[in-house]
């Protein structure tokens, strides 16, 4: 475990380090880093032990939503993915049940600061910052807020290109850009203020939205709501799923694309949808070795062109398989998967085991939802937005922003006018899933230089199009689903090859060698790792091995942060190159007998850490209420609200054949996420030593 | 229908119900439970905070908190299921003249009827609460036999027990008529069907009045909202359930305790009282109960909250439950009117309306039903409510 000091994408930036300590041992972090990525990057991966049964935990969500990754720093407990490192500070396992430490606070205490607002974005992702300057656009006097300490919520961790349409999404440009030209965007509109640092907690049945910014305690009276709150990872239920080093996706590329931090050598990824995709993606550019990725269904479900960059490099992509369990002392050290038969059954005798030091759970996202609902309930004019309203891509987002703006200005009486009705359309298309994957196209022209468009799965994206200069790329039809044809003249300018999102445009060029074409292969993993005259193994359909070749040229676009490798070809396999393997494929351990091992030490409730064996017991003895689940067994009691373990209950009734009609829903309560009880009061402290203890960071 | 004839009918698996349900299987009366929601517990059961007290200024009450204590005081040993009981105590600490001139009145009855409880002085005080504000403290009272227990446990932990007993129980059940002939009761009717019963038992909680109004009789219960909260675990570092009875800007008394998981749990009581049925959470309690605690335990101020709710007080004019046998109809039974005070009061009461029901009351049977009349004035006021 390391910091990234090269990668093809980010650029680290110099920054201040500062000294802290873990446990005695001295540690240092980048100035305003948060600790557990500090903790990461000096090689600590174990940062509590459960009071329970004394389990090592380590990060999880890295989102600040559960609570698994919590420390003591300077003798208080916090989360430590959004408490940031300080010089000086001394930071300690957490051991059970905190000690609460003694803080000499004077009686002094601060009004709560009530404040008006036309309206209130919870959210600083794609959705909100789009939601954000539409309503600038025409000065609605607006709040946003975000929770992190840089907008742009997910997209700040997205190192790829973006699909959808230039037009309508920045497709083309990388998710981090985008973020950077959203935040920037608002500058431009003084009546929306945007708030870091600040989460909302809840919203009240008196109509006032409780938001904690730093330390300071707020209550929002906002004439509408907008949740533009995205999504959170759904979890996977299977022995060892607890254990350090197995996380989720988005903990992964917060680790890696946010904080510069390699939190693994040996990476194994569970879901074939479009984070595990480009997680592996995002892994292989950050130098991390991607041992497998699994998917329970036939198929990925996930953009093909985003599996296939990652099976061209040599990751193996394992569909109908599960994950059995994960093993290791006091982290991760190995997983087993097996091979599963329609029911999701897994088949005996297909038992693989890896080595591996890291686990993400990529498994699919569900709405955070929770703020609409109370707004709702609260009788407010309440609007929700982006993944908050329906999992998508970013692009359909930030569209679905604008579009739930302009419901708000019309709420709010500032335009009288409907939402356009080709919006909802274009919307529905940015949304769409992929559809179906077609066969290769067969070369229909004589040309001596020319683009293969390697994109045969329909997908919302169209930025070749838009790119070339002598709009020589068209759609086979209207929509923006439709898949790319090449028709007309190229004059090799690499500009559809640099856009692609999809790595999925080549440059096959007769010219100079009609015997020996060159093919041009977009390659951003590396610099450095393929030099001209060096011989690479071609990779093309799905990963297909096509023979070696010679790289006669490596050219840095540095703009756009992508390298092209130029090889000598032949005419025979120029149209099928897309990529060359980087990585032999491992085979993994063939270990029978895993299946008869009981899974009832699963941890379900990973807060309170209550085990599938509980809950099977409690559902057989009759429970059908997960409100008295939770009375009799704590589970989605713990500091996460619940939020990681209701779906994996559901399907634990499910599997015990309950129909899910019986079953009543927890019930969900304030607050969003825990909060020191002082900053409700804004309580002050005396001294500097107890101001250096205070909850500033929280 | 032979199967849908019960001896007693009760309505409401809640803090009541269940507890009487139990009472009455171990008496082996044939008893139903008709609850509306999914599972024991779910009205304003788990929105008490979970303090247990005999201390209180009535003869009726206290009698029927001793049952009650002693129930939840040996239940784990008796039937093996930790209900999180912990014996810490009340400590009310003091600092106005006043308030100690009415508390050490209000002693005086309270050693009247035995109880143990006395005045401590301000260093007995800060030894119970490490770190309670010192300034102006004068003592306080300290009843160390009082305690807590999880009220979700406890239900729970009820619901089981009457179960194996033989009570039935159905969620998802609400009644919508209460059935009675020539001013007896006869039964009750659901949406899925009709159950004959000798007994029917209004056990309704905060929905008590309107389910009273089925059997024709009003009382006089109308719920008043309270919020309430609870925070991660801490290492244990007080025993006893703080109570502190000065008024606060918006607010009368609050208390708070650290419950057998390490967890601070604390509820408001408003100032005016906020009447209805409404369990959302509102932005005032937060920014004045931290102001309260924080005054009283600085210490508190770093420990974060994790969940608030809102919970509904049945209360009646006085202050005092009703649980008695109307005259106006014959087998109708009240066990209504908690004031807040269901969790403590149930198991005890319970054990008391049984015994009258099966038709062999002790004298403290009596006794603890004597006090809860519904032909009474309401015109006095419960001291500690």
């Amino acid at each position: 475990m390391e910091r990234i000091t090269e990668h093809p994408v980010l650029q680290p930036e110099e920054r201040k380090t500062v000294k802290f300590t873990f446990d005695g041992k001295t540690c240092e972090a980048l100035e305003g880093e948060m600790i557990s990525s500090a903790l990461y990057a000096n090689g600590i991966k174990i940062f509590s032990r459960h009071k329970k049964d004394d389990a090592p935990q380590g990060i999880f969500c890295a989102n600040g939503q559960c609570a698994q990754c919590s420390v003591i720093a300077d003798g208080l407990t916090v989360k430590s993915c959004v408490t940031a490192a300080r010089e000086g500070m001394r930071v300690e396992t957490l051991r059970g049940e905190a000690r609460l430490p003694r803080v000499a606070c004077v009686q002094e205490f601060g009004r709560v600061e009530e404040l008006d607002f036309d309206a209130l974005i919870i959210g600083a992702g794609p959705s909100g910052l789009a939601a954000a300057a539409e309503l600038g656009q025409l000065g609605v006097k607006t709040l946003i807020i975000d929770d992190k300490d840089r907008f742009g919520g997910k997209l700040v961790l997205q190192t790829h290109k973006f699909f959808g349409s230039v037009e309508d999404c920045y497709a083309g440009t990388r998710g981090v850009d985008i973020a950077g030209k959203l935040e920037d965007q608002l500058k431009d509109y003084p009546s929306v203020q945007a708030w870091a640092n600040a989460t909302c907690l809840a919203v009240f049945s008196d109509k006032k939205v409780g938001v904690l910014r730093g330390d300071k305690y707020y209550l929002i009276r906002p004439k509408a709501v907008i949740s533009a709150t995205g999504a959170r990872e759904k979890s996977l239920a299977f022995p060892g799923n607890t254990l350090p080093g197995v996380y989720g996706a988005g903990a992964f590329q917060t680790l890696v694309n946010r904080d510069l931090v390699r939190p693994a050598k040996r990476l194994f990824i569970v879901g074939g949808g479009n984070v595990g995709l480009i997680a592996a993606y995002h892994a292989l550019q950050a130098g991390i070795a991607v041992v497998g990725l699994i998917e329970a269904l036939p198929k990925c479900g996930g953009y093909k062109v985003h599996e296939d960059k990652i099976k061209r490099l040599g990751v193996p992509v394992y569909t109908r398989h599960t994950i059995l369990r994960a093993d290791g002392k006091e982290s991760l050290e190995s997983v087993t998967i097996a091979e599963v038969d329609e029911k999701f059954k897994p088949l005996p005798g297909t038992e693989k085991k890896f080595a591996a030091d890291t686990l993400l759970i990529a498994v699919g996202l569900s709405s955070v939802d929770e703020f609409h609902a109370q707004a709702r309930e609260a009788g407010m004019e309440a609007f929700v937005c982006g993944d908050a309203e329906e999992i998508a891509e970013a692009s359909a987002a930030m569209f679905s922003g604008k579009i739930t703006a302009h419901k708000v200005l019309k709420s709010l009486g500032v335009m009288a006018a409907p939402v356009p009705e080709f919006w909802f359309d274009r919307l529905q298309v940015l949304k769409s899933r992929p559809g179906v994957t077609k066969e290769p196209a067969k070369k229909d022209h004589d040309k001596q230089v020319y683009p293969v468009l390697h994109c045969r799965q329909e997908i919302p994206c169209n930025p070749c199009v838009t790119v070339c200069p002598k709009k020589s790329i068209k759609l086979s039809g209207e929509s923006i689903m439709n898949t790319p044809r090449f028709t007309g003249d190229c004059i090799g300018c690499f500009k559809c090859l640099l856009i692609c999102p999809g790595l999925a445009v080549t440059i096959v060029d007769y010219r100079k060698d009609p015997a020996n074409p060159s093919v041009a292969l977009p390659f951003e993993i590396g610099r450095g790792l393929v030099k001209k005259g060096d011989r690479v193994l071609l990779t093309g359909w799905e990963g297909a091995e096509l023979g070696e070749a010679e790289v006669i040229d490596v050219k840095d676009f540095k703009a756009e942060n992508t390298l092209i490798v130029i090889v000598k070809s032949t005419p025979e396999i120029a149209d099928l190159a897309v990529s060359l393997k980087l990585f032999p494929a491992e085979a993994g351990v063939k270990t029978p007998a895993e299946l008869a091992k009981s899974d009832d030490e699963t941890v379900i409730c990973r807060c309170e850490r209550v085990s599938l064996g509980e809950i099977r017991r409690a559902i057989r003895a009759g429970t059908r209420d997960l409100n008295q689940l939770k009375a009799v067994t704590r589970a989605g009691m713990g500091a996460c609200g619940a939020k990681t373990c209701s779906a994996l209950l559901l399907n634990i009734f499910r599997s015990e054949g309950v129909d899910l009609k019986t079953v009543t829903g927890f019930t969900r309560r304030p607050l969003f996420v825990e909060a020191p009880l002082g900053v409700f009061s804004g309580v002050k402290c005396r001294t500097e030593a107890d101001e250096k203890a205070s909850w500033s960071g929280f | 229908m032979a199967e849908n004839n019960y001896d007693v009918i009760i309505i409401g698996a809640g803090s009541i119900g269940t507890p009487l349900a139990m009472a009455l299987a171990k008496r082996e009366l044939k008893t139903l439970v008709l609850e509306a929601a999914a599972s024991p517990g779910q009205g304003q059961n788990k929105c008490a905070i979970g303090g247990l007290r005999a201390t209180h200024s009535d003869g009726s009450k206290i009698k029927a908190c001793l049952r009650s204590l002693k129930i939840f005081s040996t239940w784990h040993k008796e039937h093996g299921d930790d209900i999180g009981w912990i014996k810490g105590g009340y400590l009310f600490p003091v600092y106005t003249e006043n308030d100690e001139r009415v508390l050490r009145e209000l002693l005086k009855v309270q050693r009247g009827f035995g109880l143990n409880i006395d005045w401590i002085g301000p260093e007995k005080v800060r030894a119970l609460v490490p770190g309670i504000a010192d300034k102006d403290l004068r003592g306080g009272t300290y009843s160390p036999d009082d305690g807590s227990a999880s009220p979700l446990l406890s239900v729970n932990a009820f619901y089981r027990r009457a179960v194996k007993l033989g009570a039935e129980f159905h969620f998802h059940e609400p009644v919508k008529e209460i059935l009675s002939e020539n001013g007896e009761v006869k039964g009750v009717r659901t949406p899925l069907g009709r159950y004959d019963a000798k007994w029917v038992v209004n056990a309704a909680g905060a929905e008590a009045a309107a389910v009273s109004d089925l059997a024709g009789i009003k009382v006089p219960v109308n719920p008043d909202c309270h919020e309430a909260g609870i925070t991660e675990p801490a290492a244990r570092f007080f025993d006893p359930m703080v109570v502190d009875i000065r008024p606060g800007d918006k607010s009368k008394n609050y208390y708070f305790y650290q419950n057998w998981e390490g967890q601070i749990v604390f509820c408001l009581t408003p100032q005016p009282p906020i009447w209805g049925h409404d369990r959302r959470s509102t932005s005032e309690f937060l920014p004045e109960i931290s102001r309260r605690m924080i005054s009283l335990m600085p210490n508190l101020a770093t420990l974060k909250v994790r969940r608030t709710w809102r919970g509904l007080y049945p209360m009646t004019p006085d202050g005092f439950p009703v649980a008695d046998f109307p005259a106006a109809l014959k087998g109708y039974v009240l066990a209504v009117g908690m004031c807040g005070q269901g969790f403590m009061l149930g198991p005890g009461l319970g054990e008391a309306l049984a015994a009258h029901m099966a038709g062999q009351p002790s004298e403290e049977d009596r006794d603890i039903l004597a006090g809860f009349k519904l032909e009474r004035s309401f015109a006095g006021q419960e001291k500690l409510k």
